[in-house]
């Protein structure tokens, strides 16, 4: 059978194309949701972790004997309980499960407690009596690496250079920057909770909020000292993740409490230690220097950038590539220098957060861009355009972009959109809002443009793939299919395509999507963009097996058609290490922004008048979905530029809570205008190209050239606070 | 913890003598909070959203320690503009909906939204207890960082606020557009009758603070009889006296510089909003 998914559409309603409901819409708009959190078992007791208030401490003592005498507890458990491999890690195994003899950030876990209440829990918690030697922390991305090593093999995680051309030519026009992005956290509303459930045999069951079933699971397993079959996940409402859930929080602590007690065991974080039980993006300084000619052609681009990893490795090494690989940005330049550093320090662990590595350089290298332009007397979209690749251009690393790269187009689309009206007399619209600190005074407007490019699925000879099942029955006289994965469903509608690509290949309305758990293989992580590629093309293949089976039939009696698929997406290659060469990514996603922004020049304040976005997205398998992700990564974005931040001092977090670590609100966010461009990818399902990270990347570096705009200053460090624009 | 829910007010003066350390509940914006990150655990919680007498206002006017601020914002604003201005900037609609003027007294933080409105008012906090009842001037109320003039066995029942004889105006600098709390804020209500203004400080002191040598030096550089338009020299003036009122610390959500630079600021332009009013014979809330 060679049907088309064009002609297939047309069969049934909700096939890809569309935008129908999300079958989890109704539950959570109505707040009947089950999350992670609302987890619970008869009999079950509760989770508690004793964490570090140093950031850098060696621990002398832990006394547990007078928590262990509270009355209601069943256990409490320090490192020596670990029965299995007490180290885990995304890509080095570098983090204990339990803290043995040192701490190396401030939260970090040393024992855990088991009780008939939280609240119990929390009162034995404190009787636990820790002693510490407070050592001095590292605290300085540019100097950890000759600073005291945290780690025997020292504080550099890892150094990406790349070498491109030559690497003395000069230039007619030269720019230089430092560059600086603070802290971001995922903010996930869901925090950390999970339920674990021992069994008689001595295996455990793990609800969980999570980004990747199985990599938990083989994590879990090591520390548990399990074979991965008796170790066993079942995904549980997720409440966001944006990379924060790709590493383990609380999932070995359940389990190790689970088995040690017999009895069911939740945890559940707060919000303040929701901030110390997840990574966040990583700060970064970085130094530029872009040569271009007289026409405003780059000539070469050299940098160097320190990516702040905190006390663990978790998946700096792959934020590193990213950095260093999307450095320049989407632009063609034949002499490129890069040296992009993620170090060990003592300030919090940082790992994914949507964007990965590219957010950072993103908006290092697009306020170089502007600083170009400025030099050249051009305007910013020009400089862009006349330097943006093309399918064909060749990235740093010597990769062909091998499909749509319409850098260009997407910047003429956001600069042909019509302005926004003129400075509002509304106070609702003006910087402060109802807050009444304006009405119109200070008041300056600026505009801003910025462009991104992102790499989608996972990179550099990664064996990246998604395992989906399809089985299709007879119920109530007609076909129904049910479909089976383990990729994990964030938030993202990742249920909602998977029901779309069934209906659309088999013709077949009726389709449940079955929990996600490991009784099936692997389906990879919910990130990087790209489960709708990779997980989309596996159910794709899945009931393209099933189809062939069905031929044509609309009945199959007693039947059962069931097919399980692994699907891979083309495979990439390592990057040299010395000249940082090789065909290390799948795709490239490229998303523009324009930016205007009202500012109030004399307190410091902004308002976002307009955001608007020109995007690719190769196939737009459901347009709704595809404008939430733009708007949410466009408001992700927003929220790095002017407010968010997890602030510390000395290793130590200032701001654990929803007070002081400001995210946007729909009063912060402008309505936005998006175009939404569909130049399919031949090598990628129905064409689609990932499209949750590009506009995160864009947005952030066009609305600080919008604030640049209106105020002249220069503005090299995000967030910009209202202290920066006001020079108090 | 007990959860005591008095039907009357001296049922709850009652219970409160009882127990000191029953910890007053009206809307539980702060409260909950406070018991969530298991910052206090009080023997007892006082929920007072029962009594009657506490949610409701009379003409005065005399505002019910438990009217929301939802309430004040519609039903009040006429009359009491400055207090609907800080109300509106408190939280988000879920929060006024349930917070309360009282509770911002209880809580008596220096970044409680409400408080430079009512010292710039002349407001008066009316506290009971079995013993009787008080009335404390709001410049009297405030004695340090969440820490207020209440005795032990008091409540605070209400605050007695003369409708607006002026015009009145109150500016809040948050990080966000919305739903933030202050990184500092200014109040100011004019008394054109007495020739006089009220001026104070939020989130810039360990305590909301009136703004005296600024409210002084207005009182004597203005004619309230025949208001001319301000030179922008009283504008200055008056802003670096507010300035100076403040002594603010540097924390994570300003620095004590910014404060001082932004309260200067919004001195200077709530008092130009508050005197073109005058000046257009208004007394109604921009």
């Amino acid at each position: 059978m060679t049907l088309t998914p064009a002609e297939l559409t047309s069969a049934v309603s909700g096939g890809i194309g569309t935008s129908p409901q999300r079958p989890d819409g109704n539950l959570k708009v109505r707040g009947e949701f089950a999350y992670a959190s609302d987890l619970w078992h008869e009999d079950m007791i509760w989770g508690a972790t004793l964490r570090s208030p140093h950031p850098y401490a060696r621990i002398t003592s832990v006394d547990i004997t007078e928590a262990l005498k509270v009355p209601g507890v069943y256990a409490v458990l320090t490192h020596s309980d670990v029965p299995g491999r007490n180290l885990y890690g995304l890509e080095h195994k570098d983090q204990p499960v339990l803290a043995v003899d040192v701490v190396r950030y401030q939260g970090e876990p040393i024992a855990l407690v088991g009780a008939d209440h939280p609240e119990t829990a929390l009162r034995a918690m404190k009787k636990i009596v820790v002693t510490y030697d407070v050592l001095d922390p590292v605290v300085d991305m540019e100097t950890a690496v000759d600073d005291t090593p945290l780690h025997p093999g020292g504080n550099l995680v890892r150094h990406v250079p790349i070498r491109r051309g030559s690497q003395d030519v000069t230039a007619d026009v030269v720019v230089t920057g430092r560059y600086e992005v603070g802290m971001q956290d995922q903010a996930f509303l869901g925090p950390e909770s999970g339920l674990a459930v021992p069994a008689e045999d001595g295996s455990v069951d793990l609800y969980i909020a999570t980004q990747w079933l199985h990599v938990d699971r083989d994590q879990i397993a090591a520390a548990l000292g399990l074979p991965q079959e008796q170790v066993r996940l079942t995904l549980s409402g997720v409440g966001g993740a944006f990379g924060g859930r790709e590493d383990l929080s609380m999932q070995v602590h359940a389990c190790l409490l689970a088995l040690y007690t017999g009895k069911p065991v939740k945890m559940v974080y707060n919000r303040e230690e929701s901030f110390y039980g997840h990574v966040h993006r990583h700060p970064a300084v970085l130094y530029y220097e872009h040569g271009a000619d007289h026409t405003g052609k780059l000539v070469y681009v050299r940098t160097k950038m320190y990516l702040d990893g905190g006390a663990y490795a978790s998946s700096t090494p792959a934020v590193v590539a990213n950095a260093a690989t999307l450095g320049v940005g989407p632009y063609e330049v034949d002499n490129v220098t890069v040296d992009a550093y993620g170090v060990y320090t003592n300030n919090p662990p940082c790992g994914a957060m949507r964007g990965f590595g590219a957010v950072q350089a993103g908006f290092a290298y697009e306020s170089q861009m502007d600083k170009l332009a400025e030099a050249l007397g051009m305007s910013p979209v020009d400089v862009r355009v006349r330097n943006a690749m093309t399918e064909g251009s060749v990235m740093p690393t010597g990769q062909v972009v091998d499909s749509a790269a319409p850098v260009a187009q997407l910047l003429k689309l956001v600069q042909d959109k019509p302005l926004p009206a003129g400075t509002s007399t509304d106070i609702r619209e003006l910087p402060g809002g109802v807050s009444n600190t304006t009405h119109g005074e200070g008041v300056v407007r600026g505009v801003g443009y910025a462009v991104g490019i992102k790499n989608i699925c996972f990179s550099e000879g990664y064996d990246d793939y998604s395992t989906a099942r399809v089985r299709v029955s007879m119920v109530s006289g007609s076909l129904a299919a049910a479909v089976h994965t383990a990729a994990c469903e964030v938030g993202q509608g990742l249920v909602t395509i998977m029901q779309q690509i069934v209906r659309t290949e088999l013709g077949i309305e009726r389709v449940t999507v079955l929990p996600m758990d490991t009784t099936i293989g692997n389906g990879g992580s919910t990130s990087a963009s790209r489960q709708t590629y990779v997980t989309g093309g596996a159910v794709k293949a899945a009931c393209a097996a099933v189809r062939s089976r069905l031929d044509g039939r609309t009945d199959i009696g007693d039947e059962v058609i069931d097919e399980t698929v692994e699907w891979r997406h083309r495979a990439t290659e390592a990057l040299d290490p010395e000249t940082g060469q090789g065909n290390a990514h799948v795709q490239y996603g490229f998303a523009a922004h324009r930016a205007v922004v009202d500012v109030d020049v004399e307190l410091g304040l902004v308002r976002v008048v307009s955001l608007d976005c020109a995007q690719d997205v190769g196939r737009a398998l459901n347009p709704q979905a595809v404008m939430g992700q733009i708007q949410g990564g466009s408001a992700q974005g927003l929220g790095l530029a002017v407010m968010e931040e997890i602030q510390t001092s000395g290793g130590k977090v200032r701001n654990p809570s929803f007070t002081d670590y400001l995210i946007p609100t729909v009063l912060d966010m402008p309505p936005m205008s998006i175009d939404v461009l569909e130049l399919a990818d031949p090598h990628a399902p129905y064409g689609i190209r990932g499209v949750g990270e590009p506009p995160t990347i864009s947005s952030t570096p066009a609305i600080v050239a919008a604030i640049r705009a209106a105020t002249g200053l220069a503005l090299t460090r995000v967030p910009v606070r209202p202290e920066h624009l006001t020079g108090t | 913890m007990d959860f005591l829910r008095p039907e009357t007010l001296a049922e709850a003066l009652e219970l409160k003598a009882s127990m000191p350390d029953a910890v007053p509940i009206a809307g539980g914006t702060d409260v909950m909070v406070e018991l969530n990150y298991d910052h206090r655990r009080p023997s007892a919680l006082l929920d007072l959203t029962r009594i009657p007498e506490l949610q409701q206002w009379s003409d005065g006017l005399r505002v019910g320690a438990g009217v929301p601020y939802v309430r004040i914002i519609d039903e009040l604003g006429a009359q009491l503009p400055g207090l609907a201005m800080a109300s509106r900037t408190v939280g988000s609609p879920q929060i006024r909906n349930r917070g309360t003027v009282g509770g911002n007294l209880g809580a008596a933080s220096p970044a409680g939204d409400t408080h430079p409105v009512l010292l710039a008012s002349d407001a008066v906090i009316e506290v009971a207890s079995v013993r009787g009842t008080r009335m404390i001037p709001a410049a009297d109320f405030y004695l340090g960082v969440k820490r207020n003039a209440l005795e032990q066995d008091e409540l605070i029942v209400a605050v007695h606020l003369a409708p607006a004889k002026g015009p009145q105006q109150f500016s809040k600098v948050g990080t966000r557009n919305a739903m933030v709390i202050a990184v500092c804020s200014f109040a100011i209500s004019l008394f054109p009758e007495e020739n006089r203004v009220g001026a104070a400080v939020g989130s810039a002191a360990p305590t909301p603070r009136r703004a005296l040598e600024a409210e002084e030096f207005l009182a004597s550089a203005l004619d309230f009889k025949a208001p001319k338009p301000l030179l922008d020299s009283v504008k200055r003036e008056f802003g670096e006296l507010v300035s100076q009122a403040a002594s603010p610390i540097d924390d994570v959500r300003g620095s004590a510089a910014y404060r001082k630079h932004a309260l200067a600021v919004m001195a200077r332009r709530t008092l130009g909003w508050a005197w073109q009013q005058l000046v257009d014979g208004e007394k109604a809330c921009a």
